[in-house]
């Protein structure tokens, strides 16, 4: 016997995913406990179409699905709020969650808007034992909550085919960072509820470019995320000091 | 046993100019693979109903659409460019009725700011856009009895038990928006004890593309030039002499129109039938509900003093459009609240400040006290005197001021 852990609890905190699990049935409220995800939702939906579309190429006029022939895995896929639009765009879609209750509810809320997703109760170590492999995989507002995040990288990595595309959102960790994501967000405006980040779990894009460099990725395309409060909206900038985004290209 | 409902992206009720028009918008944006019904209580083409003899005021941005939708071209000949505007302020029997301001009516590059268009050549050349465009179903003589929202769509129930299922349904069903009520919008607005006449006149000599606009102590008395040696009069008048006067003969009527027309045009004859409109004014007080959205008269309500409640449908139709076509290009659910509450935001204002302006005219205008008369002479000689505000107004009546959206800019979306 050994006190060390098992691989896939050095990559998932059980005390997070709890957390979430609680949070299941409030995914789809737009004006409930995850209003934020909601709203940041345009940019960061735009984000990865067309970083898609820049890299598996296609898009401008291919009508209402320029996704279709692109498989996508979304790690950390909660109630289905980027699963849905992929999906609808046209990718085959695949959504994994260690928490059943979020698998659970995004299962149901697909069939109702009658989307073909397939979700999985999963963590990323059992797809990699299938042999699974994705056009792209998606990791959005995950990387900051696991223990270990070059561990992780190098698993989702291994889950991108080669010549496929990983996209990848977090947060910076910069004083900036520290007041608006956590004092801002989780106290003074309570838009996250209390407890859901942790700074120091915050990952610069130094650290992200380097963890992805021993995944086997490429450089990454990086890409901010801005908030006006004068129209309560978020817009993709070049300012990547609080929550950012990469793509980073599997070589083929 | 329920038939399952016929599944669609866009349900559109009501097919005026409005519904009609944002069906070509978002097939145009959104390509044929997007299914549109639009659903109408009565047939497409068919010619029920009393004819209507009414104009509309086109603005240059409406312009700006119509011409991205193609359908401008079928339209340019019978449309007629205002390239000035007289406005005088007179009592009724006066003989001289000087010229109080006198405008250029044109925007950038001398684009007429507005066109006069009959609505039924409008209604005919946006319903022929339509049938080029084969993905959009018409489904006419039909009347929506019911819906209902849930959590992933709607369901539309038609009065002969057909069933439409889709994500967003889009009220342009008019004035007393049926689909308005069954989901529980108030309105605020009120009816003003006036009622609009409307009728086409020719005249002897020839209208030179000038608008004339008489304030009357009863209220505006407009003369909108048409194709040919042809005008559209449209006038207000307290309710009980509106309708004495629509009542009288021919003669008796036309000797009314020359009374408040003047002779500037020479003689002048009857061409088309009259008509009487009840003048009132509302604000939807949403713009939105669960998977659906107000467009048009079914949203806001404005006196037609400046003619601008076309203009203000149309507005809709672009920045609609434009929340949609971002959505749907996002994958997102298009008739999601976080979706429906951009268009609200966005055509709020516009609505609620044109219907205040247009009252606020209004009620300036009709009344026949003294010192009033003065000090609007006053303020309409100080516009006529600043170049910039005029034109200001000239932009802001063209729709091209704000956050304009693409369309009216005359830009694909």
């Amino acid at each position: 016997m050994t006190e060390r852990p098992t691989r896939s609890e050095a990559t998932l905190d059980p005390s997070e995913i709890d957390r979430f699990a609680r949070l299941a049935s409030e995914w789809w409220d737009a004006n409930g406990k995850f209003r934020t995800l909601h709203q940041i939702g345009p940019a960061r939906l735009t984000f990865l179409r067309d970083q898609l579309l820049r890299h598996f190429g296609g898009g401008e006029r291919a009508g209402l699905r320029p996704l279709e022939r692109l498989t996508l895995l979304d790690v950390g896929c909660g109630g289905g709020l980027v699963c849905e639009p992929m999906a609808r765009l046209g990718a085959t879609v695949t959504g994994i969650d260690p928490a059943q209750e979020n698998i659970e509810a995004a299962r149901q809320h697909a069939a109702g808007q009658g989307l073909a997703i397939d979700y999985r109760t999963a963590r990323i170590e059992d797809l990699v034992a299938e042999g699974a492999q994705f056009d792209a995989v998606a990791c959005l507002e995950v990387v900051e909550h696991v223990p270990d995040v070059g561990a992780f990288l190098k698993t989702c990595a291994v889950l991108v085919r080669p010549g496929g595309l990983m996209l990848l959102s977090t947060i910076n960790r910069t004083t900036k960072a520290y007041l608006l994501a956590i004092i801002g967000a989780e106290y003074v405006l309570r838009w996250l509820p209390v407890g859901t980040h942790q700074w120091e779990r915050f990952v610069t894009p130094a650290e992200l470019g380097r963890h992805l460099h021993a995944a086997g990725l490429g450089t990454p395309v990086l890409q901010g995320l801005a908030y006006s409060p004068l129209s309560d909206a978020w817009s993709l900038s070049g300012d990547t000091d609080v929550n950012y985004f990469a793509a980073a290209a599997k070589p083929g | 046993m329920q038939v399952d409902a016929e599944p669609y992206h866009i349900v559109i009720a009501g097919g005026g100019s409005i519904g009609l028009a944002l069906a070509c918008a978002l097939c145009d944006a959104l390509g044929s693979g997007l299914r549109i019904a639009i659903v109408d209580r009565v047939a497409f083409g068919s010619a029920t109903g009393p004819r209507d003899g009414r104009a509309s005021a086109v603005s240059a941005g409406s312009q700006h659409l119509l011409a991205v939708l193609g359908v401008w071209p079928q339209l340019a000949q019978h449309a007629q460019p205002v390239t000035a505007v007289d406005i005088t302020d007179s009592a009724l029997d006066d003989v001289f009725r000087p010229v109080l301001v006198s405008y250029d009516n044109t925007v950038g590059g001398g684009e007429p700011a507005t066109y006069i268009i009959e609505n039924e050549r409008l209604n005919a050349a946006i319903l022929a856009g339509v049938s080029r465009r084969p993905s959009i179903v018409l489904i006419g003589g039909a009347a929506v009895a019911d819906y209902a929202a849930d959590q992933h769509g709607v369901t539309v129930v038609l009065a002969d038990g057909r069933r439409l299922r889709s994500p967003l349904l889009i009220a342009a069903d008019g004035r007393g928006s049926r689909l308005r009520a069954a989901a529980g919008i108030g309105v605020v607005g009120w009816a003003y004890q006036q009622v609009g006449i409307v009728v086409t006149v020719s005249h002897e000599k020839p209208h030179r593309a000038r608008a004339l606009q008489h304030f009357l102590p009863a209220g505006p008395f407009a003369i909108l030039p048409l194709t040919g040696h042809r005008s559209c009069i449209t006038w207000t008048e307290e309710e009980d002499v509106g309708r004495a006067i629509v009542a009288l003969d021919d003669a008796g009527f036309l000797s009314e129109i020359e009374r408040r027309f003047g002779h500037r045009l020479g003689r002048t004859e009857l061409a088309g039938p009259r008509g009487l409109w009840p003048l009132e004014m509302h604000l939807a007080r949403a713009l939105v509900a669960d998977r659906l959205v107000l467009v048009g008269d079914a949203a806001h309500l404005v006196h037609p003093i400046a003619g601008q409640g076309l203009n203000l449908g149309f507005r809709d139709v672009a920045a609609l459009t434009e929340v949609v076509a971002d959505a749907a290009r996002l994958g997102l659910d298009i008739g999601s609240s976080i979706v429906l509450s951009r268009y609200e935001r966005w055509r709020r204002t516009d609505a609620a400040l044109s219907a205040a302006a247009f009252d606020g005219l209004n009620r300036l205008f009709s009344s026949d006290w003294t010192l009033l008369r003065t000090a609007r002479s006053a303020g309409l000689g100080l516009v006529n005197r600043l170049p910039a505000l005029k034109q200001f107004f000239v932009a802001e009546a063209a729709g091209l001021t704000g956050e304009v959206p693409k369309l009216l800019r005359g830009e694909p979306v």
